[in-house]
Parts: structure tokens; sequence; C-alpha cells
């Protein structure tokens, strides 16, 4: 065997695999979750043929989408239409790769150096998730503009929209936790956020930065597209936006982004804000239990308001973001500032 | 053209798309989102009702009015059973004017869920709509335990009713409107106060109400617009002359103001019920008709108050055939959809989806 | 340090590669009966009458502008937040005047109306 082969190596490997196919099942999971939830809240049973209480559903839906016809239209631009979910899906997976999900672990002693739970920690993570989720916009402005469909160019163009006004408030709510936490690094921000005020209240961000969580969280919801800001796929106005022309596991691929996209903004929102790992209770290399945890809150917010609110209005939300958001964001960031500076 | 020119969008929004409420094709011309132009194309659910009326004997066309407005049969029932009562002079006992009065007004709550159901799914919001189907679900039954169908219920008759309320059925009504009762906030919870559902809906689609009485906009949006015209109230018919009950008006006569009205017709629609039920009087439920029905020589127009605005039956009879030589209706669907392309323009694409549901139009009655 | 990246592009290949590979698969499997009339490009049942590539205006150009200017800002924030505490009451003030030239861009644009624009 060579030697660069170690255990640590392996374990790697086996790392961003796991994490993959962790993303794509927690992204099954939470269609299986949102059906359900959105079920009971309209006072419905929710998908419960397939497997326990309908579990298996997903899977039952990827198999069905696998073997439906495939159609790229006629005048399509036939590369850019088959590239788009490539890169949508790329993209989503991607933003994952720099988040850390718990401490360490040694697997009973086996690993040594004990393996961090994350597939890297560079030290600018927060940028790298900055900028790869905001390539997923390009595969939905290509899947608009390839299909050669109108209703696929105004969700390609709603989506950019979307994107310029929630972008910089993104940004500038990002900044603020920067600035508390010295630095880039997603584990060094959590590890910064380890410990309680008068033993009770865990210092998360949260508590540091409410206005920053939720301009946080508003532009997370923008960014993966859900409602109530689902505008580039908006099905009662634009019939299905960007994937109206797209079918079978093309379609099923944006799919897959839209909720990989909100899980990752859910584990980043969770680092960010909400102390990541960090937990009462659980021992050290359990720390992901409370990751979890987190994240499913989290992602059940998700799901709770794209079924209780109505759809904004793109214009609305271009106001909302340049109007109201970006000031808030602004003076969040200052005082912020002001606020480090002083207290030291 | 110059170099940086940009040439209108023309977009086809319908017959096949998820909010056009059936069949209605609009062509949009858009600058960028922003409507400039709208043509509305209908005739993709046309079968004729009007001329076929004229082949089908009198108490046949019943069954066809049910097809007009299929989520509002009832009303339309009444309509045309009316007219050629009012055409024959029959006398219809009270009984039956009480029921129909409580048929009519069970239907108006079901043709607004309806609405607001899909009205509220138009602008996104989903849970709202299976909320009304759910009580929309318990009219029906209580349609079908009296007439046997859930949504074609040919259940009026010229000069009365098929047959008498089954036993119990009287008290199932009351049952439901304290149900109901219940109900309504938990549609106003989701949306009256809701900011995105106001910014959706507020000075959206406005229409003054002189603007509203010359396009001939009736029902809902013209009292939306703040005109109290009701025909229940105006020009009375079945029982609606003895009981209680307020016709709300809007002001702004935006989309939001549509909707409250609307909302309000629900509680104003059980305040009916009710007293139609704790007065309802004994007696049969179908007067003197001849066993051949076959009106005198002469026309008449005759109007009633559906979900919808006005639904009036204009019928010529040559006192000889047993058919109506001329059948005519005025469908409120149809006289409301002139509005859309005067009150999207300029708006945006958006906003053409949620201008269509609070017209509340039904295909099968604008085109007949 | 650069090691740290190679996962992530790792990453990004797996993802492609699993993008690649479902799409493959689907093919696989997957019936082909198109015709004619199925590949028509979606206009709710009428077929097509102007092509979707025309010029077609963007009304939000003028925010996209603005947008690209206020992303670069936003870029200048993160290196200064990163070391804030090292700059010390300095930083904080150079950073002020900074954001109050963006405020004052950012407030004539409002005032011009840039930013409505729908």
């Amino acid at each position: 065997m060579p030697a660069f082969i170690t255990p640590t190596v392996i374990a790697h490997l086996v790392l961003i695999f796991a994490v993959m196919n962790m993303l794509v099942l927690s992204s099954a999971f939470m269609v299986w979750m949102e059906r359900k939830v959105c079920a009971y809240i309209q006072d419905r049973l929710g998908p419960n043929r397939v497997g326990f209480e309908g579990l298996l559903q997903p899977f039952a839906d990827v198999f069905k989408l696998l073997l439906k016809e495939e159609l790229v239209p006629k005048a399509a631009d036939k590369l850019l239409f088959l590239l788009a979910p490539i890169i949508s899906v790329a993209a989503a997976l991607t933003a994952f790769s720099v988040v850390p999900f718990g401490t360490q672990i040694t697997l009973f002693g086996l690993l040594d150096p004990p393996l961090r739970l994350e597939v890297t920690d560079v030290n600018v993570g927060i940028l790298v998730v900055f900028a790869i989720t905001s390539m997923g916009v390009y595969g939905i402005v290509l899947a608009g503009w390839s299909s050669n469909s109108k209703y696929s160019l105004l969700g390609g163009l709603r989506s950019s929209a979307q994107m310029i006004s929630y972008e910089i408030s993104y940004g500038l709510a990002l900044a603020a936790v920067v600035m508390l936490a010295g630095s880039l690094s997603l584990r060094e921000v959590v590890m910064n956020q380890s410990g309680y005020w008068w033993h009770l209240i865990p210092r998360w961000y949260l508590f540091l930065q409410p206005l920053g969580f939720l301009i946080f969280f508003t532009a997370g919801v923008a960014e993966t597209n859900r409602a109530p800001f689902d505008f580039p796929e908006a099905e009662q106005e634009l019939v299905a936006g960007y994937h109206t022309e797209y079918s079978s596991m093309s379609f099923g691929l944006f799919f897959l982004a839209e909720y990989v996209n909100m899980v990752t903004v859910s584990a980043v929102a969770t680092s960010l804000y909400l102390g990541g790992w960090l937990g009462p209770f659980l021992p050290d290399w359990l720390g992901w239990i409370w990751f979890l945890i987190k994240t499913l809150a989290l992602l059940f917010f998700y799901v709770w308001m794209r079924w209780t609110l109505p759809r904004y209005r793109y214009d609305q939300l271009m106001e909302f973001g340049w109007k109201y958001l970006l000031p808030v964001a602004i003076v969040n960031l200052i005082v912020t500032a002001a606020l480090v500076i002083w207290l030291g | 053209m110059s170099l940086f020119d940009t040439d209108e969008l023309v977009i086809n929004m319908g017959p096949q798309h998820p909010s056009t409420h059936g069949v209605l094709r609009v062509v949009l011309r858009l600058d960028g989102e922003r409507v400039v132009g709208a043509d509305v194309v209908i005739g993709y659910l046309h079968r004729g009702i009007e001329k076929l009326s004229e082949h089908r004997d009198w108490q046949q066309i019943v069954m066809l009015t049910d097809r007009m407005d299929y989520v509002s049969a009832a009303t339309s029932n009444l309509g045309y059973c009316e007219t050629v009562e009012k055409l024959m002079q029959i006398e219809v006992p009270r009984r039956a004017r009480y029921i129909r009065t409580i048929l009519s007004e069970l239907q108006r709550i079901a043709s607004h869920n309806l609405w607001l159901g899909t009205h509220a799914m138009d602008i996104g919001a989903m849970t709202v709509f299976l909320y009304n189907f759910r009580e929309r679900e318990l009219i029906l039954d209580l349609f079908e335990e009296f007439c046997g169908a859930r949504l074609t219920y040919s259940s009026m008759r010229i000069g009365g009713l098929p047959l008498d309320i089954p036993s119990g059925w009287a008290r199932k009504v009351s049952a439901f409107c304290d149900l109901f009762e219940t109900k309504i906030p938990e549609y106003e919870d989701l949306l009256t106060h809701n900011r995105i559902w106001k910014e959706r809906t507020r000075n959206i689609g406005v229409i003054s109400g002189a603007d509203a009485i010359a396009i001939g906009l009736t029902g809902p949006p013209l009292r939306g617009s703040g005109v109290p015209r009701d025909v229940r109230k105006d020009e009375p018919y079945a029982a609606y002359d003895e009981f209680d009950f307020d016709v709300p008006i809007g002001s702004a006569g935006d989309i939001y103001d549509r909707y409250l009205v609307r909302l309000e017709e629900f509680r104003q629609s059980l305040r009916i019920i009710r007293q139609a039920i704790a007065g309802l009087p004994e007696g049969p439920v179908v007067g003197k008709v001849p066993r051949l029905i076959k009106p005198p020589a002469g026309e008449t127009y005759h109007a009633i108050e559906s979900p919808k605005g006005e639904l009036g039956f204009f019928i010529v009879s040559d006192g000889r055939s047993n058919v109506p030589y001329r059948f005519r209706v005025r469908p409120p669907s149809f006289c409301n959809l002139q509005a859309l392309p005067r009150l999207i323009k300029g708006h945006l694409v958006a906003d053409v989806v949620a201008m269509i549901g609070s017209i509340d139009i039904v295909l099968g009655e604008v085109d007949r | 340090m650069l090691r740290a990246y190679i996962p992530i592009f790792l990453f990004i290949l797996v993802g492609i590669a699993f993008a690649i590979v479902t799409l493959i698969v689907s093919r696989l499997v997957h019936a082909e009966k198109a015709n004619e009339v199925k590949l028509e490009p979606y206009e709710c049942g009428i077929e097509p009458q102007t092509d979707a590539r025309d010029r077609y205006s963007v009304r939000y150009y003028l925010v996209a502008m603005l947008f690209v200017i206020f992303d670069v800002e936003t870029v200048f924030m993160f290196p200064w937040a990163v070391v804030l505490d090292r700059l010390a009451l300095f930083g904080l003030i150079e950073m002020f005047l900074f954001v109050l030239i963006l405020v004052v861009g950012y407030a004539y644009a409002w005032k011009k109306g840039a930013l409505e624009w729908a």
C-alpha cells in the first residue's frame, strides 16, 4: 500500500463522499418533510403510502423522474440548456464544503490525528460560501434564457432582479459577524460562540446580532428562491418560471439544487448565528447532533413560511431590499463596529 | 430602430395556464414585466347554451343553466326559474321561496369559498385554498343531501322545488352556519392583516364607482368601488325582502376592497340563512303549475344577484311552441371581464393573475 | 495553505460528476418519443407568434448598475471587518468615512428615483 494512503486520507475521501450523500439525502428528507408539514398545516395527511409515513416518497419521485422523457425545445440553445441544471446543482452542493458540522472525531481512537467534521477549513470560508451560493443564479438565468420560452425568460430575469436586491444586505450582515469573530473561517466563528453569559444564555451571535440574523435569513430565503420570494418559478404567474421547459432528471436537478441550497443556507446560518455544533448535555464529539437539530429547526421555519405567506412581487422585493434591508444593514454594521471598538 | 430600443414582448397567458381560471386567454404586451396592452380572448368553452335552450323544453333548460356558472349552479337555476315564473305569473309558495333563499345563500358561500381559495392561491397563499375547500366540501354535502348532486344540482323547478328538504336538513344547515362562523377568522388571520397580502392587493386594479357603472360591473367588483347596488336589496326576489341583511361596500375600489366585500358577504349570507331557517314556514314547495309549460306570448327580463354579480335572463316566448323563442343571458362573469384589459394596463404580470382572481370569473358562464 | 482548497475543487468535480451521471442514467432508461408538437416551447397551448429572444427591456438595469458598485464596496468591508480590533479607532473612523461616501451616493440615487423602476 503506498505510504500516502493513511487512515486520515481515506477518512477525508470517505468524508467528502459522505457529505455529498448527506446533502442529497437531506434534500430528499426535506422534500418529505415539506410535504408532510404542509399537509398538516393544511389539514391533510400528506404522503403516507411509500414506506413508513411516506418516507420513501422522494425516492419514488426520483425514479419516476428518471423514467420521464426528456425534452429540449426546438429553438433552445442546447448546450446551455443542458449546462444550466448542472451549474445549479454543482453550485448548491459545493457551498457546503466549508461548513463545519462538528468538532472532531477519532472514530474510537482509530484516526490520528483526529478528523475534523468538515470537508475543509479555509481561512476565508465565509467568502467561499458567499461566492459559491451566488453562482447558483447563473444556472437559473441560463436556464431561463436558453429555453427560448417567454415564461422561462421572465423567470430568469426575475431571478437576476432578485439577486441584486438582497445580495448587498446579505454581504453587510455577514461582515458584521466577521467583525465580532475577527475571522472569516466558519470554524472559528463557531468556536467564538462557545460559553455562556451568566451560565445561562449561550454566547450565540443571534443575541448580539438579532438584526443581522433577520437580514441574513431574509436574504437567504430570497437566495434560495423560496416563498414568499419564489418569483423565478412563481407557478401561478409564470407557470414554472425558469424550469418551465425542463423535464425528467434535468428538472429533478433544479429541484435538488433548491433543496440543497436551503440546507446550506440553514447550515451556514446555524454556524454564524446559532453556535453551530455547540450545545449542552452532549459530549463534544456528538456535537453534530446539535448542529442537525438547529439546522432542522431553521428548515422547518422555511417550510412553515412557505405555506403561510402569500407571494411578494419582485419589484416589491427590490424596493424592500434597497430601501429597507440595505439601510438597516448599514446601520447594523456601523453600530456593531462602534460597539466592538468601544467594548473591545 | 436605434441601438437601445427594445421590443414589446408578446406573451400568451392562457388558455392553458394555472391561474386563468379555466380557459381564459389574455394576450399581454409587455415592456419588461409591465403590461402595456392586453387583449382578452374568450370562447374556448363555448357550448352554445343560449341557442341550445331555444330547442329544449322549458323544464329541460334548468339542466342547461347548471352548466353556465358551474360553481354556482343553484343561483343560475333560481334565475331561470324565476324568469319563467314571472313570464307565466306563477305564484311560488312561501316555503319554496325560503328554501330557495337558503340554497342560493349556501351557494354564495360555496362560490365565494372557491373564489377566495383560488384568488389567494394566485397570490401565492396556498393554504387558504385548502381551508376554503374544506368548508366548501361541507356545503356540497348539504346539497348532495338535498338533491343528490354535488356540482350541477338542477335543484329548482319552474313553480318551486323538485322536492321538500329532507328531515333534519335544516338542523344541519344551522350547524354548518355555526361552524362556518368560526372558520372565517381563519381566513382572515392568514390574509386580512398580512402585510404581503395588503401590499399585493392595495391600490392594485383600482376602478372608481363611476367607471365601474360605465363598464357595467355588477356584484362584488361594483360594490368594492363603493356603489351599494345589490339586486337582493334593490329588486328583491325569492324571499329576500323578508330578511335583514347589509350590503357591504368598499371605498377604494381596489383588489383589497373587493376581497373585504366578499368576506363580509360570507357573514351576511350566514345571517340570511339563519333567519330563513328560523322562520321556515310550513306548506307545499310547488305552486300551481300546468302540466305542460307553455308561457303566453311575450318577453321578460329578470335578474338575480348571483355570487358574481347580476345574473339576468331575457326570455321571449311566442306562446305557441313549447320551447323559448329567444333565450338570452346577461352573465355577470362576462360583463365583469370587460373591465380586465383596463384594470391590468400599467400593472405587472404578477398583478394580472391577482386581477383575474379579484373579478371572480367562471369561464363556463363567460362563454356559455 | 492552498492545500485547504483541494477538497473544495474535489467537491466541485464530484458535484458536476454527480449531475452528469444522473443525466446519463436518466438518458439510458427514459423514453424518447419526441415529436414536432412536443418540442414547441410552452406558451399556454398557443403556438408562439414571436420569438422569445427579441430585445426585451430590462427595466431594472439602473438598479443592476448600482448593485455592481455597492457589491464591490461590500467586498471591501470584509478585510476591514477581520482586522477591526487591530485597526482600533483609526480603522473605525476610516470606515465611517467610507460608508458615509457610500451613503451619500445611495441617498443621491434614491432621491433621483433610480430605485423606482417598476
